[in-house]
């Protein structure tokens, strides 16, 4: 890659010689950005390799110097959280343009995560949940957020609330993708290392579409618990087991998302004898998580017979939920048509 | 490999006067597929609206392949394997029996009825039930009208 420097820049030679790096967030809770201070001391390092020309949560530059800056500018931009409205979407749009290399940082830029569970429901429910129902709402008036409001000191906008929460890359052209909710330190650091090496020596990207800061295996094949590959006659939900240790989870009847999920978090959870929750994303050569989890839980169910499999399976409570926590912004059924679902089950609406 | 596909384009769901639905069966090589073309050689008639796909056992069929045949414009998917017992595999049907009834759950949460999901058990000699189900499943689609996936 090729780092273009403004021979008339007015401030030190050295600070403007470094690559220009900018991190965002969109629809997201703040823990990417965390996960990037995980990195502890070695965010020095980052400093010392990378002039940060925009990062809202740490550093004081606005939206205004992003869109004064030529395209092509920023060197590098981390772009974590989902995109769920207007604002997100303008934001995602400015980023690309303004950075060579634009990354999805993060399980929800990379699969919609979190946020992108409300593609389960839609725009109006959500709202009216929010400002009306909730238990601990009171608004007799029923006030809800305008996207334009008239005021004595002039017009007020706030951006558009999204039906549907998309995936970075399912709004602009992505190079690269970073999973993990949050992405672990060990692979930040790991990322940033491999992007400074090719900056500072001049070595050739990755492939377009690479996944970085992740294996290139499931989750199963990094944990540390015994898998006899036992039948189970039936699902526990965490509450109701006090897991035996070193025993795999999924034997003992617990929805542990690791046949279907990307390693790179090196069993955090799962050592801890807590089931995965898929956070990494689909496996690798594969792009729907849900199906391919169904695929594996079905090959465990310990039974021949239609009504018992039935009683076995209604031990998963909320299968969407669970099986596309972190990846429904890309689950090939796309985006839930029947409205709510309450239970998980469903209102069915077709061909209408 | 067919997951790892990027980027197809569902095909546009025609206007409904003119709507055919669009049926897919997967057969499994041993007794479905065999039972399918015995149909043919016994010139049973079927639906055309139903297109076969043959896979080697119905305990082949990732819930993936069913869920990307409706990505892809399919009102309807059929699974078809052995009778139970009857397996090439020993139990790739049971296997395929556990998916179907977890994958219906699946598609009712999405707003899918189960209906456009059959998983059936056609022999090698049951080409007169091949060609009953591929009618009784189009007009079962029919009824129902087109699978407008949202986007």
């Amino acid at each position: 890659m090729s780092i273009d420097i403004e021979p008339g820049a007015d401030t030190a030679a050295e600070t403007t010689a470094k690559p220009k790096l900018a991190l965002y967030w969109a629809s997201s809770c703040g823990g990417c950005e965390i996960a990037v201070l995980d990195i502890k001391e070695k965010i020095l390092d980052v400093d010392a390799a990378f002039d940060i020309v925009f990062w809202p949560v740490a550093v004081d530059f606005k939206v205004k110097d992003v869109e004064a800056m030529a395209d092509g500018e920023i060197d590098l931009c981390l772009f974590n959280g989902a995109v769920r409205n207007s604002d997100n979407a303008y934001m995602a749009e400015l980023l690309r343009r303004k950075a060579k290399v634009l990354v999805a940082f993060g399980s929800c830029a990379c699969e919609g995560c979190i946020p992108a569970l409300s593609n389960t429901t839609s725009r109006a429910a959500t709202l009216d949940w929010v400002y009306q129902e909730s238990p601990s709402t009171d608004n007799p008036d029923d006030t809800r957020p305008q996207e334009r409001t008239v005021t004595a000191f002039g017009v007020l906008e706030l951006p558009e609330f999204w039906e549907t929460v998309r995936a970075l890359d399912q709004i602009v052209d992505v190079d690269y993708f970073v999973p993990g909710c949050p992405p672990q330190a060990h692979q930040i650091w790991a990322v940033l290392e491999t992007v400074i090496d090719i900056l500072q020596n001049d070595k050739p990207l990755p492939p377009k579409g690479t996944v970085l800061g992740a294996g290139d295996r499931t989750c199963c094949d990094e944990c540390p618990l015994v898998r006899e590959e036992k039948k189970i006659t039936g699902f526990k939900r965490v509450y109701e087991i006090i897991p035996e240790p070193g025993r795999c989870l999924l034997d003992q009847g617990i929805l542990c998302m690791g046949p279907a999920t990307r390693s790179g978090c090196g069993g955090l959870c799962v050592s801890v004898g807590v089931p995965c929750r898929g956070c990494y994303g689909p496996a690798p050569n594969s792009k729907d998580q849900g199906t391919k989890m169904i695929a594996a839980l079905a090959s465990v169910v310990d039974s021949q017979d239609p009504e018992e499999i039935d009683r076995i399976l209604d031990g998963i409570v909320d299968p969407i939920g669970t099986f596309y926590r972190f990846s429904m912004a890309k689950a090939t059924l796309g985006r839930v048509a029947g409205g709510p679902s309450g239970d998980g089950r469903g209102t069915v609406e077709v061909g209408s | 490999m067919l997951t790892a596909t990027d980027h197809e384009t569902a095909i546009e769901t025609p206007h409904v006067e003119t709507w055919q639905p669009r049926i897919i069966a997967f057969l499994c090589n041993w007794c479905s597929y065999t039972g399918a073309d015995l149909a043919g050689i016994s010139r049973i008639q079927w639906d055309p609206s139903v297109s076969i796909v043959r896979v080697m056992c119905s305990g082949r069929m990732d819930p993936t392949f069913v869920v990307k045949a409706y990505r892809l414009g399919a009102d309807g998917v059929i699974i078809s394997g052995c009778h139970p017992g009857d397996c090439h595999y020993q139990e790739g049907n049971y296997k395929a029996l556990r998916r179907v009834h977890l994958l219906k759950r699946l598609l009712i949460g999405f707003g899918i009825d189960p209906e456009r999901l059959r998983l059936v058990w056609v022999s090698a000699s049951e080409g007169d039930q091949w060609a009953e189900t591929a009618n009784d499943m189009a007009r079962e689609i029919r009824d129902l009208g087109p699978l407008r996936l949202p986007t």
